[in-house]
C-alpha cells in the first residue's frame, strides 16, 4: 500500500485550486523562460492575469475565441521549444475547443498544458451552462491526453509544477470555489499514483478534486457508526492507478467512487475499469447521475445533489449492504 | 527577382510530374482527393521548390521554414512535393492510404518527413500555423510559416478567429495561400454556401491580401516573394481550377474524393504526358 502523506494540521485554511494555479504559474516564469501562457478572455478568473503582468512577453490574450487558441497552443508547441500552458473555464477549454485538442494537440502528442477552472458544480451561481460535469469524460476519452484533478491548493500547485515536465498532452481540471487545504506541504505529486489519505478495511472511497475533502469527512461520520473506511485521492483520472485500486479492491471489498462530475465517463468508470480487470467488487457511484445542476451556492449544490459528506456517508452505508 | 525561362520550364515539368503522381497514388490507394491537388499544384511546385526553405539537410534546423496544409485532404500533392525535395522516397508514393503506410489519408506529423502538423480535419490549420509563426517570433528566428487554405475551409468559423489573432499579433511571418476553386464535395461553393471575396474579407481582418491566378506560375513567384516583406500577414487567394491538367476532372465536384480506375488513370496519365 502506498504510504499515505502527512495531512495539513493546525488551522483550516480554504484555498481555491485555481489560486494555487495562478502562483505556481508565477512560480514557473521565473524559473523557465520555456513556460508560455495563453488564456481566452477569462485571465482574471483563471488567475494567469499575475504570469501575464510578471512576463507580458510570454502570454497571449486570444479574446473570446477557444478553439483558436488551443490550436495555435498546438502549433507553437509543435516547435518543439516552448511549454503552452492554455487556460479557460472548463466549460469551453474543452467543450469548445474539444475538437482542437483531439486533432492539433493529442493527434501529434504536444506539449500543451490544458489548465481548465471553474469545473464543476462549485462553480456555483452561474448556474448550468457554466457547471462542467463532462470534461474528465471528453478528457478521458482522447488517447494521449493525461487528466489530473488535484484535490486542494496544495495537489494542485504541485501538479502544475510537475506538469511542466510531463511530456505531452496534460489536462489539470481546477475549481472556482476555495476548498479545504487536506494535503501538508511536503506533499509529492507524482503522475498516475493515486495516494491513501486514511486506513480502513470495511470500504475504500475513491474520490477526486473537491470530493476528497468531503470524503475524509463523510469516513469521520462512518468511523462514529463503526464503519472504517480507506479514503483514496486519485487525482490522476488518466492513467489511473490500477494497482492501489486494486489492493483496496482486494483489501476493502467495496468501493465508492465520489466526483463533482458525471457518473456516465469520469472517475467512476475509470476505477470500475480497473476493478473490473482486477478484482471485481461491489461498487456504488456517487456524481451527477445524467442530469445538469442548476445555480446556488457551492455548499448548498454539494449538500443538494449529494455530494457532501453526510451524501456520501449514506451511500456507503447502502453499498455496505451490498458487500458479500 | 523573376524566373528564367529555363527554370520555368523545369517548374512546369515538375508540376506536370507532381500530377501524374497524385493521379498515380490515388489509382493504386483506390480511394482518395485527385481534384483538388491537380488545382492546387501550381502554386504548391512554385512554394515548395522556390520558397519554401525545407530540405533534407535543415529539417532540424529551428530557423528553417513550415508547412501546415490546412485543406489535409489534397495531401496526395504535397507528398509528391516532399518527394520532389528529397524527403520521402519516390517508391513509397504509392503506399499512400494503406495500413501501414508513413503517408497517411491525411497529414500525420512526422518530422523526418518534414511534415509539420496534423491536419485534415477542416479549420484547423490556420491556427496552428499561426501558433508557429508566434513562435518563430518567440525564439528569435526569420522562419516563414505557410498554410494552405481553401474556399471550403474557409467556411469553417475558426478560419476568423485565426485570422483576427493573426492581424492583432500581427504576424508578418504568416502566409495562407486559399485554393479558390468554387468547388467543395456537394458542389458548387458558391451555391452550396458563398464565402464571396476572401481577399476583401482578410483585407477587413487587416491582412495584406491579393488575388492571384493560381496557375500563373510568374504572378505566384512574384506573390510569394512580397509576402516575406510584408508588415502584416499575407493572404493569397489563388484562383484554379479544380482537377487542372486532367480534362475530365476539371471544374467538377465528381472528382473531389473520387478514385480513377484503370482506364481513367491511363486517359489521365496520356494526358498529362506521362506513360500507364
Amino acid at each position: 500500500m502506498t504510504l499515505s502523506p502527512p495531512l495539513a494540521t493546525g488551522e483550516v485554511k480554504k484555498v481555491a485550486t485555481r489560486a494555487a494555479y495562478g502562483e505556481a504559474l508565477l512560480a514557473l516564469g521565473g524559473q523557465r523562460d520555456d513556460v508560455i501562457v495563453f488564456d481566452a478572455d477569462l485571465s482574471g478568473s483563471t488567475k494567469t492575469k499575475a504570469f501575464g503582468q510578471a512576463y507580458p512577453d510570454r502570454f497571449f490574450n486570444f479574446g473570446v475565441a477557444e478553439a483558436n487558441m488551443m490550436g495555435t497552443a498546438a502549433g507553437l508547441a509543435s516547435l518543439g521549444r516552448q511549454v503552452v500552458f492554455a487556460s479557460s473555464f472548463a466549460m469551453f477549454a474543452t467543450g469548445k475547443a474539444w475538437e482542437q485538442l483531439r486533432q492539433c494537440v493529442c493527434v501529434p502528442n504536444l506539449n500543451v498544458k490544458v489548465c481548465a477552472t471553474h469545473a464543476g458544480l462549485t462553480v456555483g451561481e452561474d448556474g448550468k451552462s457554466h457547471q462542467m460535469l463532462e470534461d474528465i469524460t471528453l478528457m478521458r476519452a482522447i488517447p494521449n491526453m493525461k487528466v489530473i484533478v488535484p484535490a486542494d491548493a496544495t495537489e494542485a500547485r504541485a501538479a502544475v509544477l510537475a506538469a511542466v515536465d510531463i511530456p505531452g498532452p496534460v489536462y489539470i481540471r481546477l475549481s472556482r470555489a476555495s476548498t479545504r487545504v487536506i494535503l501538508g506541504d511536503d506533499y509529492r505529486f507524482e503522475l498516475g499514483r493515486g495516494t491513501v489519505l486514511r486506513d480502513g478495511t470495511d470500504l475504500a472511497i475513491c474520490a477526486c478534486g473537491v470530493e476528497v475533502p468531503e470524503a475524509l469527512d463523510a469516513a469521520e461520520l462512518l468511523f462514529a457508526k463503526g464503519i472504517d473506511a480507506r479514503v483514496i485521492n486519485l487525482s490522476t483520472v488518466d492513467p489511473m492507478d490500477e494497482e492501489l485500486v486494486a489492493t483496496a479492491a482486494r483489501e476493502c471489498g467495496a468501493i465508492l467512487t465520489v466526483e463533482e462530475h458525471q457518473i456516465r465517463g469520469g472517475l467512476g468508470d475509470a476505477v470500475a475499469q480497473a476493478v473490473v480487470k482486477h478484482c471485481p467488487v461491489p461498487m456504488g457511484m456517487v456524481g451527477m447521475d445524467g442530469e445538469f445542476g442548476q445555480s446556488g451556492p457551492p455548499n448548498d449544490l454539494l449538500a443538494h445533489y449529494g455530494l457532501d459528506a453526510k451524501g456520501i456517508a449514506a451511500r456507503a452505508e447502502e453499498l455496505l449492504q451490498r458487500k458479500g | 527577382m523573376t524566373l528564367s525561362s529555363d527554370r520555368m520550364q523545369e517548374l512546369q515539368a515538375i508540376a506536370q510530374r507532381v500530377r501524374v503522381d497524385i493521379v498515380s497514388m490515388v489509382h493504386a490507394a483506390k480511394c482518395g482527393h485527385p481534384g483538388g491537388p491537380l488545382g492546387m499544384a501550381d502554386f504548391m511546385t512554385v512554394l515548395f521548390m522556390e520558397h519554401l526553405n525545407l530540405t533534407t539537410e535543415n529539417l532540424d534546423d529551428p530557423g528553417r521554414d513550415r508547412f501546415v496544409l490546412g485543406n489535409g485532404h489534397t495531401c496526395a500533392g504535397y507528398y509528391a512535393l516532399l518527394s520532389a525535395k528529397g524527403l520521402i522516397p519516390h517508391d513509397e508514393l504509392l503506399t499512400f492510404r494503406k495500413l501501414g503506410s508513413r503517408l497517411q489519408g491525411h497529414p500525420h506529423r512526422t518530422p523526418e518527413m518534414g511534415i509539420d502538423f496534423s491536419t485534415g480535419s477542416l479549420g484547423t490549420g490556420l491556427s496552428a500555423a499561426a501558433g508557429m509563426a508566434l513562435g518563430a517570433r518567440l525564439n528569435g528566428t526569420n522562419a516563414h510559416v505557410y498554410c494552405t487554405s481553401s474556399d471550403g475551409d474557409s467556411q469553417e468559423g475558426q478560419i476568423w478567429e485565426a485570422a483576427t489573432s493573426a492581424a492583432h499579433f500581427e504576424l508578418s511571418n504568416l502566409t495562407v495561400i486559399v485554393d479558390f476553386n468554387n468547388i467543395q464535395i456537394d458542389g458548387k461553393m458558391r451555391e452550396i454556401m458563398n464565402v464571396r471575396d476572401l481577399r476583401a474579407k482578410y483585407e477587413a481582418f487587416g491582412w495584406n491580401a491579393l488575388d492571384v491566378d493560381g496557375h500563373d506560375m510568374e504572378a505566384l513567384d512574384q506573390a510569394f516573394s512580397d509576402t516575406r516583406n510584408a508588415a502584416m500577414p499575407t493572404a493569397i487567394i489563388a484562383h484554379t481550377i479544380i482537377g487542372k491538367g486532367v480534362g475530365f476532372m476539371e471544374d467538377t465536384s465528381s472528382w473531389h474524393g473520387v478514385a480513377p480506375d484503370d482506364e481513367q488513370l491511363a486517359v489521365a496519365l496520356a494526358e498529362l504526358g506521362a506513360t500507364g
